[in-house]
């Protein structure tokens, strides 16, 4: 079949995945992921600062804008990492800002933009509504030039790490098409954001109200390039999820397999008895399936109708491995695994987070069916 | 030792060239698509004569040792060869236990007198092998092994059953697991290795039926039977040693392999292809949401296994656990074929119904033949349930009991 994609890693890729397994572990132990959910901010700031200063927000920032011009295979095994260690931050949000500025900004924006990015700017995109659909173009909100500048208007959801961002990308209708804006947290008024209660406690997101926000035209990025970017800032979110979910359901068979190494009933280890063992087997083989899918998509997502394809794979195997694995690591886990202080219920929140987010398994499926099965 | 790239070329393109040209697409009969189920005479016939036509234009055994029958070359030449054969579809090889199992754990363990009288016919396929390792009460167990050898001069008699003898009707030699000492201090130490002659008296095969109706192996009754005392291999007691060896042949995680293939590789694509020319419910099949939805699953998971299998070549994407993919290889393939095969039968909706031989039978009940036969493949060589063992112990550390 053709426009399948295939593995393939570079140094780059391998070094990268060295230094942030070192810094996840180091930097995000679960104390300090379990202390975060508590802060309102979500997020330590000072290690956002290393972040920055390693270079991974730049990873595939142009070089003009002080990027280092690699691509997001490079972003991918470092989004693994963070998943593996359920790290706080906004990177993703970032990265992705980032991408829908390379993608389809103004030779301005992407000046006076991209460079504060990469040194630690955090960014977002305000593209979700209560609608719920996934696919990008669906908007609703409205963006109306009077007077020289544009008023919005509707609302969005599930924006993630809004209150950290210094730019938010927003998704509106414009002369009734679909139009990339940039909205800086200066022009929002009080009230604007609205923290959402959601399913995964370690990451923040936010409602925006866009009436009453006014913003210059200029903030419009580059209209002829709005549906191309859309469609990229859809498969870019999925691929960087897919990583994070991949790191995520590593992680939780790693946790599960430490109790089934330890925890002792009828004076055996319950890892002995096969009714655990197999399906954690089971569980162990669709992640070493999720993460053949992921290096994949990365490898291949800038070829044309490849990366497509890869990457709604990629996100629809970590959905389907990251939510098994997690749903069984609590029934493993028994008495313990019901209680909050079991780690298992983490990642099966971030997994539930994650397939809410761009697509789900199903949706992915859809997709592809359309893709492959014309 | 560097490949001559120029001459591994050449090579190649003679190996495509050869296989183009020889394999015979249609040969009136249906031939099997695995080593395991070669049912009938016409077909052994058939696979014997075209296994010794490929070793003898030097595409079997290409890196297999000159003075034993290989092509001496580098194990590159093999693997064009087999590409070749894939390409063009080529019949599989006939003498898998020869080729994938014994002729490895001779070249590796074996004294110059054992490669000199087998190799070659292992090649050749003169001398058919087949493994005894199970019995009937003893098949995930192997370690339990019953069936008696005790020495007797300069011989071993041989008492007790082995079962799924894959072409044991047929075969010459057999490996066999067989217990030496009854009191050893614990169930392994007991068990020796012998590569035995099955053309002795007291040596009987009757076949098995499969659930498919067809046959393909036997049951191996051995009442007094007299062997050589030099058929076996290494000393008393290291059976137990050997056999796991060959079952790392088996599993493919050591090599070494003649080369070409004994089960008809899995297009994990080909399901799409009937998708797209079958009906159910007498509309297009594709029409339907819900085979839309699932086939797109299977063809994820299709594309898992080829990738899994890319990513093992990759020593930085398997850092964490090396033995994981290598280990799991035939659990995924197995099961995968099993259900794919299952949904297929789906696929094709009341024409599921037909077996093969009907007239009607969409593709001449191969997903119907082929799903029952799937389960030789998830119980042979370990069964799945034996595999997730192996892999939780041997890859998660998980406690054994």
């Amino acid at each position: 079949m053709e426009h399948l994609g295939r593995i393939g890693f570079s140094e780059e890729q391998a070094d990268l995945m060295e230094v942030a397994a070192n810094f996840c572990r180091e930097k995000s132990p679960v104390e300090k992921v379990r202390k975060l959910m508590e802060d309102e901010r979500g997020f330590d700031p000072a290690v956002w600062e290393e972040i920055a200063r390693l270079g991974w927000l730049g990873i595939a920032a142009p070089e003009a804008y002080g990027g280092a011009g690699l691509s997001l295979a490079e972003v991918a095994p470092v989004m693994e990492q963070m998943g593996r260690t359920l790290m706080a931050g906004p990177y993703a949000s970032t990265v992705l800002a980032a991408e829908a500025l390379t993608a389809a900004g103004t030779e301005e924006q992407k000046a006076a933009w991209l460079p504060k990015i990469v040194e630690g700017a955090p960014a977002t995109l305000a593209l979700m509504e209560k609608s719920g659909a996934w696919d990008l173009d669906r908007i609703g909100a409205q963006a109306v030039l009077k007077d020289g500048a544009l008023h919005l208007s509707g609302g969005k959801v599930f924006v993630a790490d809004a209150a950290a961002a210094q730019v938010i990308v927003v998704s509106v209708l414009h002369d009734g098409a679909p139009a990339l804006a940039l909205v800086e947290a200066s022009a929002l008024p009080a009230g604007a954001l609205r923290r959402e209660t959601i399913i995964d406690e370690t990451k923040r997101s936010y409602e925006l109200t866009l009436d009453g926000v006014s913003i210059p035209e200029s903030a419009l990025l580059d209209r002829d390039k709005t549906r191309a970017a859309l469609s990229r800032i859809h498969l870019v979110a999925n691929l960087l999820a897919a990583a994070e979910m991949a790191g995520g359901t590593q992680a939780v068979i790693d946790y599960t397999i430490e109790y089934l190494t330890t925890r002792k009933q009828f004076g055996k280890l319950i890892g002995s008895y096969q009714a655990l063992k197999h399906p954690t087997v089971d569980a162990f083989l669709q992640y070493e399936q999720a993460r053949s899918h992921l290096y994949s998509a990365a490898h291949c997502f800038n070829e044309q109708g490849t990366g497509e394809i890869a990457t709604r794979m990629a996100k629809a195997q970590a959905d389907k491995a990251y939510s098994y694995a997690a749903d069984r690591s609590i029934q493993f886990h028994g008495g313990f695994g019901f209680t909050y202080d079991c780690d298992a219920q983490l990642h099966r929140r971030r997994a539930i987070w994650q397939a809410s987010q761009y697509g789900d398994a199903a949706y992915h499926r859809k997709k592809l069916a359309d893709l492959l099965l014309a | 030792m560097a490949v001559d790239q120029k001459e591994l070329d050449e090579f190649a393109q003679g190996a495509d060239a050869w296989f183009r040209e020889n394999v015979d697409a249609d040969p009136g009969f249906m031939l099997p698509l695995t080593f395991m189920e070669v049912g009938t005479d016409r077909q052994f016939e058939f696979l014997r004569d075209w296994q010794r036509k490929v070793w003898e234009a030097g595409y079997l055994g290409a890196a297999w040792p000159k003075e034993h029958g290989g092509g001496g070359l580098d194990p590159a030449f093999q693997k064009a060869a087999t590409e070749a054969m894939r390409r063009h579809n080529g019949p599989i090889m006939l003498n898998a236990i020869g080729l994938n199992w014994t002729g490895p754990l001779l070249l590796d363990m074996g004294s110059e007198d054992q490669k000199q009288k087998y190799i070659k016919g292992i090649l050749s396929a003169e001398d058919i092998w087949c493994q005894g390792f199970s019995e009937p009460e003893n098949g995930s167990d192997l370690g339990n092994a019953q069936l008696k050898a005790v020495r007797e001069g300069d011989e071993y008699v041989l008492n007790g059953s082995k079962i799924w003898t894959t072409q044991g009707n047929y075969a010459k030699y057999m490996i066999l697991l067989a217990r030496t000492n009854p009191d050893a201090p614990n169930k392994y130490a007991g068990l020796s290795f012998f590569l035995a002659p099955m053309r002795v008296d007291g040596v009987e095969t009757t076949p098995i039926r499969k659930l498919t109706g067809e046959y393909g192996f036997t049951q191996t009754f051995f009442t007094d039977a007299r062997i050589p005392a030099d058929c076996l291999m290494g000393e008393e007691g290291q059976g137990w040693l050997i056999a796991m060896r060959t079952l790392e042949y088996e599993r493919g995680v050591r090599g070494g392999q003649a080369g070409g293939y004994v089960i008809t590789p899995l297009d994990a694509f080909s399901i799409l292809d009937l998708a797209k020319r079958t009906a159910r419910d007498g509309a297009p099949a594709l029409d339907d949401p819900v085979m839309r939805d699932k086939l797109v699953e299977f063809l994820i998971e299709a594309q898992s296994l080829n990738l899994c299998q890319q990513r093992g070549k990759v020593p930085a994407l398997t850092q964490d656990r090396p033995m994981a993919l290598p280990l799991s290889g035939k659990l995924m393939w197995t099961e995968f074929a099993r259900r794919m095969n299952e949904y297929a039968m789906t696929l094709i909706g009341a024409q599921g119904g037909y077996y093969v031989g009907d007239d009607n039978a969409v593709d001449n009940g191969l997903w119907t033949r082929g799903y029952l036969n799937a389960f030789s493949a998830t119980i042979g060589g370990g069964t799945s349930q034996i595999q997730r063992n192996i892999i939780a112990e041997h890859v998660l550390g998980l406690p054994k009991k």
